[in-house]
């Protein structure tokens, strides 16, 4: 994970957001991905989505695991504190600096070997506290970074580079975040950016926990015949069950949809994500019907992508708690402190 | 007090019961009852794992000096079950009182010349007094109260009015309570010779009124509100649990804004140990203070984000109320057997700052402490205390709070600072104290680092460079011996003697009484309680100023006298260890007879 500058070149004509600033105030160092990783495009998609919210880098909280996901945070928001913790334990992590400071904007990076082997108790368990943040699954299929053993979410049937078959079922990250609490359920696909980049900005400004299962062939050890997670298979087999626009709160919705086929939902911050049905039936905010949907396109060989399921209205974890609206790191110590006095109170039912 | 007979004001009462059956109240106003006479009193609780239906015991030592060691003697025994009949009958110690239910014939086979047997018919009374199957159960236990206070002459005001305390919002309870006290009283004072030759007395002492009694679990999680403690993850483990409890409580008492009715605290009860302690780091590298509590087998699942925090440089409080190990071990049981294995708690070269209470008052002092130290070394501190701290009931002077405190934050640099940087880089030590400032997220876009528990350099950046890595990791040292005069420092009393005890925690009782018993027999000896690790030059002093040293510890594997070996000089020759590691807490009477056998070896010799 080398850190390597990247040139900071600035373009006059680059665009700039409401802060005054362009997409290279939100850029990281170099990335040291094998050339044509899937994870360097999501990479440039969360640049793009939070150059494009206007949201200050230094308002972001970028935490990871271990492995080729878990580096891609040094590679984007090189002025926001970033987080390699253990491996597997992002979330645990995500949920204390969460708890400390409730204002920042949360990014956890993982794969699927972080979320679905090693850390799925922690994936399991942030999701059902609904902690407030974006969570992505950089899912390839694989351990890369150990050279090319199966992970968790390898297809049954789906072949290693040396042949070996998978026998195992997959672990679905959407449907486990479906079952396990998440408030914010979506898929994509590292290669569709128009796809992504509106789902990230949704998921950002999403008040809970927003879990993305991003499909990001691995170029060296997944992207040959026989595997499901490589790029033409990616290709031939996504079905999107829905497109999502993402309006943020300044901007109307255009009426460009026509009534039955598109659906705004109003996030917290009072910025708006259009959905267009592409399958006319498919309801995102009906949990058991995303849930049987999604098996039965699996069922039909297709991954499901869009935004598969929102509920804006599910309590997160500082809610649940009661916590202080102002974060707790930035309490007075003045206010926190019960006193002498107090301390005498205490203790007189203590004789 | 080890060997002496019971006398007014020192004497040790155990009661032997079964666990759900509702003891545990009765048996806190028995003890409650002396300390408001003013006697010095602790109350030991030797419980098992389990919710209903197994042994359980609890002793109640008074001691008119103040020595809350286990006694180690039983003097009135309160017989309560069956199963443990034989054992409590033979555990009662020559001269002592077994009190019995007596509603049924007892096992005439065990007999015992040496002391007196004293049935009550304690159930027959209560199923004569009391309708429900519940208070009949219930109220034999306060009924052997009762009969307690008769014997030692315990005035009976002393106990109404604790129960009027009690039952203040229960009234319908009281009277049923009072009437237990007043059969037991009643019958004792009508079929025995009360009271016995020794009894309760009121006494006056400095310190009477002011006085409290307080478990070190409650005093630690109390010290973490004081400390300014703001986000608390645990997982529920005996015996530490209790600890959060405490915080918990005494959170919702003072730290629910006044304004709003927010919490100004935010407690997440995690899915196991690993993430209570990932959430900790989390939290502290955001700068709040935040702490976890746990035991043995947490601290072995916590070992690989201690080792995270260390390196990364994080801090953070972790409080291990030690229990019996290995591995599960006896969870309801004290020792001091994770001294090792939290001072260089994870793989690598790694070792973390521990304090090391002694009673429940330096629980409170050193919760606070200790999130001032982690934040001041930017690193996790542990609080080693044991079940013997944590869970039992201690005679303790009352807590002070000084409000002038103000918490050691700890070199964190402000937006303002950060605007007049040109450049901030995370690891560079400035001061010489291998302490580097921190930033904390959200602050400025200057402040932004990329914080890891992979190699790095002092800029905070990836590192595979064998000197760029070796200059962190000895700057961290740097930063181990600054801790060493900053951490609480061991404490000395008596000087000149050629005799040294070394304690540790919980041990500290049973030493002082030890020692005070041994000079009136001749011997005298200095004593050093350490308190911290790393230690400090005063532990070197004082090994290299005795002939000879006891160090005294409740672990098998003389886990102090190891560590003080590799980090000190330490002569084998002149150190022997006293190790009393059965689960139960130590008796001064074994630390006696553990140098009187050394010595008279050495004198054989």
């Amino acid at each position: 994970m080398s850190f390597m500058k990247k040139p900071k070149v600035r373009h006059p004509g680059l665009p700039r957001n409401d802060l005054g600033l362009t997409v290279r105030d939100y850029e990281g160092g170099m990335s040291t991905l094998c050339a044509g990783c899937g994870h360097d495009a999501i990479t440039g998609a969360i640049v793009q989505a939070a150059h494009e919210l206007s949201i200050p880098p230094h308002g972001f909280a970028k935490l990871s695991g271990i492995g080729c996901s878990s580096k891609t945070p040094a590679y984007f928001l090189g002025a926001s504190h970033g987080f390699n913790s253990c491996h597997g334990r992002m979330p645990s992590v995500a949920t204390g600096a969460n708890a400390a400071n409730r204002d920042l904007h949360y990014i956890g990076v993982s794969g699927d070997g972080d979320s679905l082997s090693i850390g799925f108790g922690q994936f399991a368990h942030a999701m059902r506290r609904n902690v407030n943040m974006l969570y992505l699954v950089e899912n390839n299929g694989v351990y890369g970074l150990t050279k090319g053993q199966f992970s968790a979410s390898a297809d049954i049937g789906s072949t290693a580079k040396k042949g070996e078959e998978n026998l195992q079922p997959p672990i679905d990250p959407c449907q486990a975040a479906l079952t396990l609490g998440a408030s914010f359920v979506a898929r994509s696909f590292s290669g569709d950016k128009d796809q992504l980049v509106p789902l990230l900005k949704a998921g950002f400004q999403h008040n809970g926990f927003g879990m993305i299962d991003i499909i990001s062939p691995c170029v060296t050890f997944n992207d040959h015949e026989g595997s499901t997670k490589s790029y033409s298979y990616s290709r031939q087999h996504f079905h999107k069950a829905i497109s999502a626009d993402f309006v943020p709160p300044s901007e109307t919705i255009k009426a460009q949809y026509s009534e039955g086929e598109s659906m705004p939902i109003e996030l917290h911050d009072g910025s708006k994500i259009v959905l267009r049905k592409v399958d006319g039936a498919y309801d995102p905010t009906d949990k058991a019907a995303a849930a049987i949907y999604l098996r039965e396109r699996q069922s039909a060989g297709e991954i499901t992508t869009g935004l598969l399921y929102i509920n804006e209205a599910q309590p997160e974890m500082h809610d649940l708690a009661g916590s202080s609206d102002i974060p707790l790191n930035q309490i007075p110590y003045e206010r926190l402190n019960p006193g002498s006095d107090m301390l005498k109170k205490i203790q007189s039912r203590m004789r | 007090m080890s060997t002496n007979k019971p006398s007014n004001n020192n004497f040790t009462i155990k009661i032997a019961n079964v666990n759900g059956t509702g003891s545990a109240s009765a048996n806190g106003l028995l003890m409650k009852s002396l300390f408001r006479l003013g006697i010095p009193v602790v109350g030991k609780n030797y419980f098992p794992s389990n919710i209903q239906g197994l042994p359980t015991w609890y002793e109640i030592r008074a001691s008119e000096k103040g020595y809350l060691a286990r006694s180690g003697r039983v003097d009135v025994m309160i017989a309560m079950n069956a199963e443990t009949y034989q054992k409590d009958l033979h555990s009662v110690t020559p001269g002592g009182i077994l009190i019995y239910d007596s509603t049924w014939p007892r096992n005439k086979q065990l007999q015992r010349d040496d002391i007196t047997v004293i049935g009550v018919p304690l159930s027959k009374m209560c199923n004569e007094n009391f309708p429900s199957a519940r208070a009949r159960i219930l109220m034999k236990n306060v009924v052997y109260v009762g009969v307690v206070a008769a014997l030692l002459d315990i005035d009976l005001d002393v106990i109404r009015s604790l129960l009027n305390e009690t039952f203040a919002k229960k009234v319908s309870l009281l009277d049923g309570n009072q009437l237990a006290i007043d059969l037991g009283y009643n019958y004792a004072k009508e079929h025995f010779s009360c009271p016995l030759p020794y009894t309760a007395k009121v006494i006056d002492r400095p310190g009477k009124g002011t006085d409290i009694m307080i478990d070190g679990n409650t005093a630690a999680g109390l010290g973490a509100v004081y400390a300014g403690a703001t986000v608390c993850a645990w997982y529920p483990i005996t015996p530490s649990t209790s600890l959060i409890e405490g915080y918990k409580k005494y959170c919702e008492v003072t730290r629910k804004d006044p304004d709003t009715g927010k919490n100004n605290y935010c407690i997440v009860q995690a899915e196991d140990e690993l993430a209570a302690m990932g959430m900790v780091l989390g939290a502290g590298w955001n700068g709040a203070r935040a702490f976890t509590s746990t035991s043995g087998p947490g601290v072995s699942l916590m070992s690989e984000f201690l080792g995270y925090g260390y390196f990364a440089e994080i801090p953070a409080v972790l409080f291990n109320v030690q229990r019996c190990g290995p591995s599960t071990g006896m969870p309801t049981r004290t020792q001091q057997s994770d001294i090792l294995s939290s001072a260089y708690a994870s793989h690598g070269d790694t070792r973390h700052v521990c304090l090391f209470p002694a009673d429940p008052e330096e629980s409170f002092y050193m919760s606070a402490n200790a999130f001032d130290l982690a934040e001041h070394l930017q690193t996790p501190i542990l609080v080693l205390s044991d079940l013997d701290i944590g869970m039992n009931d201690w005679l303790s002077p009352e807590l002070t709070w000084d409000e002038n405190y103000q918490p050691d934050r700890g070199q964190v640099l402000t937006k303002e600072q950060l605007e007049e940087m040109a450049v901030f880089h995370r690891y560079v030590d400035r001061s010489g104290d291998g302490i580097a400032p921190r930033t904390l997220p959200g602050t400025h876009p200057r402040g932004a680092y990329f914080t890891r528990g992979s190699g790095h350099n002092m800029y905070g950046a990836y590192t595979e460079d064998a000197n760029e890595y070796q200059e962190v990791v000895d700057r961290l040292m740097v930063k181990w011996n600054t801790a060493k005069g900053l951490v609480p420092q061991p404490i000395t009393i008596g000087s000149g003697n050629a005799i040294g005890f070394i304690s540790i925690g919980s041990c500290d009782h049973a030493v002082r009484e030890a020692r005070d018993e041994l000079a009136e027999s001749g011997i005298s000896a200095d004593y050093m309680r350490v308190r911290a690790f790393p230690f400090s030059q005063d532990v070197q002093d004082f090994l290299d100023a005795h002939e000879k040293i006891y160090v005294v510890e409740q672990n098998r594997d003389s886990q102090l006298k190891s560590l003080m070996r590799l980090e000190l000089k330490l002569d084998d020759s002149k150190t022997q260890s006293i190790l009393h590691y059965n689960g139960l807490p130590m008796t001064p009477g074994f630390v006696i007879d553990a140098v009187n056998a050394d010595l008279s070896r050495g004198e054989a010799a």
